[in-house]
Parts: structure tokens; C-alpha cells; sequence
């Protein structure tokens, strides 16, 4: 009698340690109240410019609609918050609604499997065409866009230019030749910000307009291992580049430990002339200094053909429900993602942030925008833009960025570093299941 | 009381034999050993287990796929692992050995007659209790080539200090200082504890003979405290080798890869999603750790037997 006592004890005294264990309810207690009340959680990342905008969206969004609450919750950007994204959906954890890139890094979320399909959601009709193939996964919708298009291209110091007498560069040899005219000016020519390292990537990532002039076939080629970086002397452009810069001595002198916040501070009073950097930077940069709206202009990065000088673009970010979210909650998610996919949604994110490139609602306005964002228009309307290589092929290596931390710092040459490249995307390719790897 | 416990013993004896297993009688059950190895079973035993088995296949958090030891071929492959096989044992020795030697210094002068003594052993232990994330990011301001309070210090008096964790063959090595700073106070507490079991009959006797303070410290401190260098030598050791988080918060494994180690090189390819190359990763990191822990241990296990 006493051990089986002795025993159910134990059984119960584990089992209850086991429960405590487990990821109880964190957050979102009363989800539903008798009166229709529904609290949604909503998660997205740490950027100032996201939870702004993210604010502001709740705060329009609930005063429509009394009945459902948001509450925010942030995680990391960058590779510890896609680590994030996947923990937490495949436990089954994830918050209601959350935002997340789109394209590659969407796919990597298996959709099918994680996500709700929208197919019913009012206003989807209305979302811009190239958005929506980088949020489609089998012919099912799952994403609504946050924020705009993005271009990753030269920032350039306008008044620099004014005063040095130059032309916006169409060619990788004008742009030196800029350079050169810059230093000789007494301002670092390029601005580089490794203490965030994934500010070095844009030489690479920002030069495939280029790449895909050059041959358009080239992103398809790649994710069947037809191609390589290392092989292709346009691909492997980016890599030569961001040696050039370093070994002329064109960087700001502070390149191994300056932060983003740094290089945009330097650009836009002028110590620093071109920042190769993502268009969507534009809004910190101009919340950070203010009145340097107009001083600031945008061309994409040079290639070896002036004929051909198109921007590489990035599709907006996506708001997604996963498909834990159920019942009353998903239908409340449902009217958020509408709002969000909506005229009024735009309106929203412009009160917020500065718009840094064209949204992807039909029907959503602009206004005044910044110089730089009416630069990247003139590239996007003349149709010489092209999507970055992301939204193109699943295959990115994930130590890009420390290899172009080493060809950026002169630790590491162009040509090793392209081969280096294409062994880390290997593993990746793998890890997809890729053909051909 | 007591007769219930000797009442109770005598059963179990009794259900014990009944079941043909004699034990040796102790006043306990087996089954008190039960909580703690359901415990170590589930929290432990099972995930390694399993985690062999992973290290064979390449999953996602949705699925898995049997590849044999392609993982393995992988990671030997990987092109930065040997540099980070040289970092990690770079950084292992220095700061064990730096905890050593400095731990013994700062130990003999904190046991002998100073000044605010205790108030010193806690300024000593004080790093060990700060959260080691909290010291990488604070060091990594103060290291700050331009704006860091070291080299603007070092301005003053006209020195231009180097660029700590930026030069790529200074990263390892700013970081490995920090670790030391930090670990130092764990190495001296347990040479105090060494150097004050020392019986003072020894150094009466060592006086009487006419010997000094070196003599002291070389033929009864250095000897008699061997029991906590081994301790010593074998947990900073073990520390370093499997060091992960200083490195992380202060360098990232950067600039590119110089200050890379096995743990960071693992948790890289975690964070980018090979799960499996991961797993057989820590694999190998568990079997190096063992590799050198284990015959290091013996080898001065015996040493101090011998003595």
C-alpha cells in the first residue's frame, strides 16, 4: 500500500514539475470577454521607425474598431529574430498577428503548414502585384505589406556634391573618380558602419540590378548550382568593389566600430559624402537630424554599364497570422490585416514615419516625401529597377555579412571572399532541399 | 517513529530478496533515487541521446531527413573551423593560464596581513557575480576605439591606443582580458581556500629552519596548494574551451571571423538554421572538451597522489 502511495506521489509531484515546465500562457490572459471583446498580441521588431508606425496603426485601428485591443510585443531584427520567428511558430507560441519579412525568409516559415491563408480578407484584391508573389505560397496569399518599397543604394550627401561640382555617378569608374574628388575635398568619400555588420552587405546585395542586367537568367541559374559568384565576373563585382573602397582609403576613418546611427549622423551633416545603405534608413536618418529632408539624394550603385544603371529594390515586409491564431481571434486579426492592406492603413504608417519609397496598396498616396525618395521613384517609374536576389532565390548565405566585414577591412581579399561565399550558401541550399546542391 | 522506520526497512528488505535482489541495507528505498533520475533522464540523458541521433540527419524545426554523416563531413569542411579550433584553444590556455598565475598572486597577498583585507576579497570576487553579457557590453563601450574610455585615457598621456576589439589580431585577445577580469575572483577565492588550510605548523617549523618568504611560498604555498591549482587549471580550462557568451556580446565572432570559437562557429549555424549541422557540431565540441579535460584530469589527479 505505502509504495503504490509512495509511487502515485511521485507521479503526481513529476507530472506537475513537467507542467511548470511547459511554456505556460504568457501574456494575453483575457483574451475574451462575455461583451465580444478580443485582445490580439501583435509582434514585430525592435526598429524605432517599426514600433512607431506600429503605433500609431493600433492607436487609428482601435479607435475604429472599439472591440479588439492590441498589444505590442518586439523581438531582435536580424538573424536572432528570424530564430525567434521559427521557435516560436513550430512550439505553437507565436503571438496573434506578427510582422516579417518577405520572400525568402517567408518561405523559410513553411507557410502551409505555419501560416493562415487570407483568401477571404477584404482588400487583398488591392495589394501590388510584385508584393504579393513574394508573400504567395502554392497560390495562397498569406501576407499584408508593412511599410514600402526599399531600394539598397547610395545615399548621397547633396550639398557635398553642390560644392565639390559632381554628377551623380553612372558607372562604377565615375563613381571612383567621384571619390577621388571627394577625399581630395577633405570628406570621407564612403561611409561603411561595421559595428553593425550587416550595414557591409550593400555592395553586394545592392548591386544585383547589376548582376541581373548582365544576365537575366542569373538568379534561376544560381538556385540550381549552374551558377556562382566566384565564376561570375558580375557577381563577383560586388565583392571587387568593397575592396577598392577600402584599399583607396575612401572609408571613414572610424569603419570597424562606427553603428548605423553613426554613418547616417555622418552623411547627413556632411563629414561622410555616399552611404551605401537600404532606402528605409531614410526615416531614421531624417528623425535623428532633422532638416535634412532635401539634403540627402539616392542613385543606385554603379555597374560597368551607364546604359543600364537600375536600382535593386526589396518588397515591403509582411503581417502575417499563424495558424495558431483561431475563432474570434482570427477574425479580429483579419480586420487588422485588412485595415493594414487598406488606403487608410497608408495614411496610418505616413502620420507615423516619412515614407521611404512607394507603398504597395493601389490607392495609397505619397505627399510630400523626401528628396532621396523622389530619386528612387524616377528609377522605379523609368522601369530601370529589379528586384534584390532575395525575392528571386531561396539561397543566401547566412555569413555574408562577416565575409564582407573581412573584404571591407582588408583582412580577407575580393576573389577568396567570393569563394567563401559560395561554400556558406551551400549549406544553405542543403538545409532547403534544393535540386542540384 | 522508530519503530515505523525500522518496521518499514525490514519490509523492504523483505519485498527486495522476495524479488531475488540482495542489497546492501541502507535505511533508503531505490525509489528515492526515482525524482532525481526521472530529472537527469528527461532534462539530460534523453536530449543527448537524441541529440547523436540528430547530429545523423538534416531537420528543420518541421521535419527531418536521414543523412548519415554528411553533417559531419560538412562541418570538418567548414572553412573557418580549424581557425576557430586555433581561437578556442588560444583563448583556453591564456586565460587559464592567466587565472593561475594571477589567482596565486592575488590569493597569497589577500591571506597575508594587509590592510582592509576582507574589503579587498570582495572587490577581487566582485566580477564573478556580474552577469557576464552585462561585463561584454559595458567593455565593449570602454573599448571603443574613438569614444571608449581606454583609449581616451590613454590619449591623455599621449598614447594612441590600438583599436581593442576591431584590429583583427587584437579581438581575441581584448576579449580573452575581459574573461580573465572576470574570472580571476573565482581562481583567488579558491587559492584562499587552498592557502589557509595550509597547517601553520608547517611555515613555524619552515621559520625555525630560518626560511623566508620565497621559500615559504616555493617549498609549502606552491606544493600543498596543488589541489586548487589542479581545480583551478581544470575549471577555467573547461570554461574556455567551451567559452561562448563574453565572445558573443563583446565580438560577435568578428571582425569577419577572427575571433571566432567552436561554440560561436556552432551557434552561427544554429541561428541560421542548420539544425543538424548544429547538433553534430556540438557533437564534436563535446567530444574535443572531453578529449582534453579527461587526460589533463588524470595526469594531474596523479600528480598530486604522488605527492
Amino acid at each position: 500500500m505505502r509504495t503504490r502511495h509512495i509511487a502515485i506521489a511521485l507521479l503526481a509531484a513529476t507530472s506537475m514539475a513537467l507542467t511548470a515546465c511547459s511554456a505556460g500562457s504568457l501574456g494575453s490572459s483575457d483574451d475574451k470577454g462575455g461583451d465580444g471583446k478580443v485582445t490580439l498580441t501583435y509582434l514585430i521588431d525592435n526598429g524605432q521607425e517599426t514600433l512607431k508606425v506600429a503605433e500609431q496603426m493600433v492607436k487609428d485601428f482601435t479607435a475604429k474598431n472599439p472591440n479588439i485591443t492590441i498589444k505590442l510585443d518586439t523581438r531582435p531584427q536580424g538573424t536572432d529574430g528570424d530564430n525567434l520567428i521559427k521557435t516560436r511558430l513550430s512550439t505553437g507560441d507565436m503571438s496573434d498577428v506578427f510582422m516579417y519579412n518577405s520572400g525568402s525568409l517567408f518561405q523559410a516559415m513553411a507557410p502551409e503548414k505555419n501560416l493562415a491563408p487570407l483568401g477571404d480578407t477584404e482588400n487583398i484584391g488591392q495589394l501590388d502585384k510584385n508584393f504579393t508573389t513574394a508573400v504567395t505560397s502554392n497560390g495562397k496569399i498569406y501576407g499584408v505589406p508593412l511599410g514600402s518599397y526599399m531600394a539598397g543604394a547610395i545615399l548621397y550627401n547633396k550639398d557635398v556634391y553642390a560644392k565639390l561640382g559632381l554628377q551623380v555617378p553612372k558607372t562604377w569608374a565615375d563613381f571612383m573618380a567621384n571619390n577621388a574628388k571627394i577625399k581630395a575635398g577633405g570628406v570621407d568619400p564612403v561611409i561603411q558602419t561595421y559595428g553593425e555588420t550587416w550595414t557591409s552587405q550593400l555592395f553586394i546585395l545592392g548591386d544585383f540590378a547589376n548582376v541581373t542586367s548582365a544576365d537575366p537568367d542569373w538568379a534561376d541559374k544560381y538556385t540550381k548550382n549552374q551558377a556562382k559568384y566566384a565564376t561570375t565576373p558580375a557577381a563577383e563585382a560586388g565583392f571587387q568593389h568593397l575592396q577598392e573602397v577600402h584599399d583607396a582609403g575612401y572609408t571613414n576613418k572610424d569603419f570597424a566600430s562606427a553603428k548605423l546611427a553613426d554613418g547616417l549622423r555622418y552623411l547627413a551633416q556632411g563629414k561622410g559624402a555616399q552611404y551605401p545603405i537600404l532606402s528605409a534608413l531614410l526615416s531614421q536618418l531624417i528623425a535623428d537630424n532633422p532638416g535634412s529632408e532635401n539634403k540627402i539624394g539616392l542613385f543606385p550603385i554603379p555597374g560597368t554599364d551607364a546604359a543600364k544603371n537600375n536600382l535593386t529594390v526589396w518588397s515591403p515586409n509582411g503581417v502575417y497570422i499563424p495558424a495558431t491564431t483561431t475563432g474570434a481571434k482570427l477574425d479580429a486579426a483579419k480586420k487588422f490585416l485588412a485595415y493594414i492592406a487598406s488606403p487608410d492603413g497608408c495614411t496610418s504608417q505616413t502620420t507615423a514615419s516619412t515614407p521611404t519609397g512607394p507603398y504597395a496598396v493601389k490607392g495609397c498616396t505619397l505627399g510630400d516625401v523626401p528628396q532621396a525618395v523622389k530619386d528612387m521613384q524616377g528609377y522605379i517609374d523609368s522601369g530601370n529597377s529589379s528586384l534584390a536576389l532575395e525575392f528571386v532565390s531561396p539561397v543566401k548565405g547566412p555569413a555574408l555579412e562577416q565575409i564582407c566585414v573581412e573584404v571591407g577591412s582588408g583582412i580577407r581579399k575580393a576573389d577568396a571572399a567570393a569563394k567563401l561565399y559560395d561554400e556558406d550558401v551551400k549549406k544553405q541550399a542543403q538545409q532547403l532541399g534544393l535540386e542540384g546542391w | 517513529m522508530a519503530t515505523t522506520t525500522v518496521h518499514r526497512s525490514a519490509r523492504t528488505r523483505n519485498s527486495a530478496s522476495a524479488a531475488g535482489r540482495v542489497r546492501a541495507h541502507s535505511p533508503y528505498t531505490s525509489w528515492f533515487y526515482l525524482p532525481a533520475a526521472v530529472i537527469y533522464g528527461v532534462l539530460f540523458l534523453v536530449p543527448t541521446v537524441i541529440a547523436f541521433y540528430f547530429s545523423l540527419t538534416r531537420w528543420s524545426i518541421f521535419d527531418s531527413k536521414f543523412i548519415g554523416f554528411d553533417n559531419y563531413v560538412t562541418f570538418f569542411q567548414e572553412p573557418g573551423l580549424i581557425s576557430s579550433l586555433w581561437h578556442t584553444l588560444v583563448y583556453a590556455v591564456l586565460t587559464s593560464g592567466a587565472k593561475v598565475v594571477l589567482g596565486l598572486g592575488l590569493a597569497i597577498l589577500l591571506t597575508s596581513q594587509i590592510v582592509g583585507r576582507g574589503y579587498l576579497r570582495s572587490v577581487v570576487f566582485f566580477p564573478v557575480l556580474v552577469s557576464t553579457i552585462g561585463v561584454g557590453l559595458t567593455f565593449t563601450v570602454l573599448m571603443n576605439p574613438e569614444r571608449g574610455l581606454i583609449n581616451q585615457s590613454l590619449d591623455l598621456i599621449g598614447i594612441t591606443g590600438p583599436g581593442w576589439l576591431t584590429d583583427p589580431s587584437l579581438a581575441l585577445i581584448s576579449v580573452a582580458l575581459v574573461d580573465i577580469w572576470k574570472g580571476v575572483g573565482l581562481a583567488t577565492l579558491i587559492y584562499i581556500a587552498g592557502i589557509v588550510s595550509i597547517p601553520q605548523e608547517y611555515f613555524e617549523a619552515a621559520r625555525v629552519d630560518g626560511a623566508g618568504a620565497w621559500d615559504n611560498f616555493r617549498h609549502i604555498v606552491l606544493p600543498l596548494a596543488r589541489p586548487a591549482t589542479v581545480t583551478v587549471i581544470i575549471l577555467s580550462l573547461i570554461g574556455g574551451l567551451r567559452s561562448f557568451d563574453l565572445i558573443w556580446a563583446m565580438t560577435r565572432g568578428g571582425p569577419g571571423f577572427t575571433s571566432d570559437v567552436i561554440a560561436s562557429v556552432i551557434y552561427k549555424q544554429y541561428q541560421a538554421g542548420f539544425y543538424g549541422l548544429s547538433t553534430a557540431g556540438n557533437v564534436v565540441l563535446f567530444l574535443v572538451v572531453t578529449a582534453i579535460i579527461l587526460p589533463l584530469s588524470r595526469f594531474l589527479n596523479r600528480k598530486e597522489v604522488e605527492l
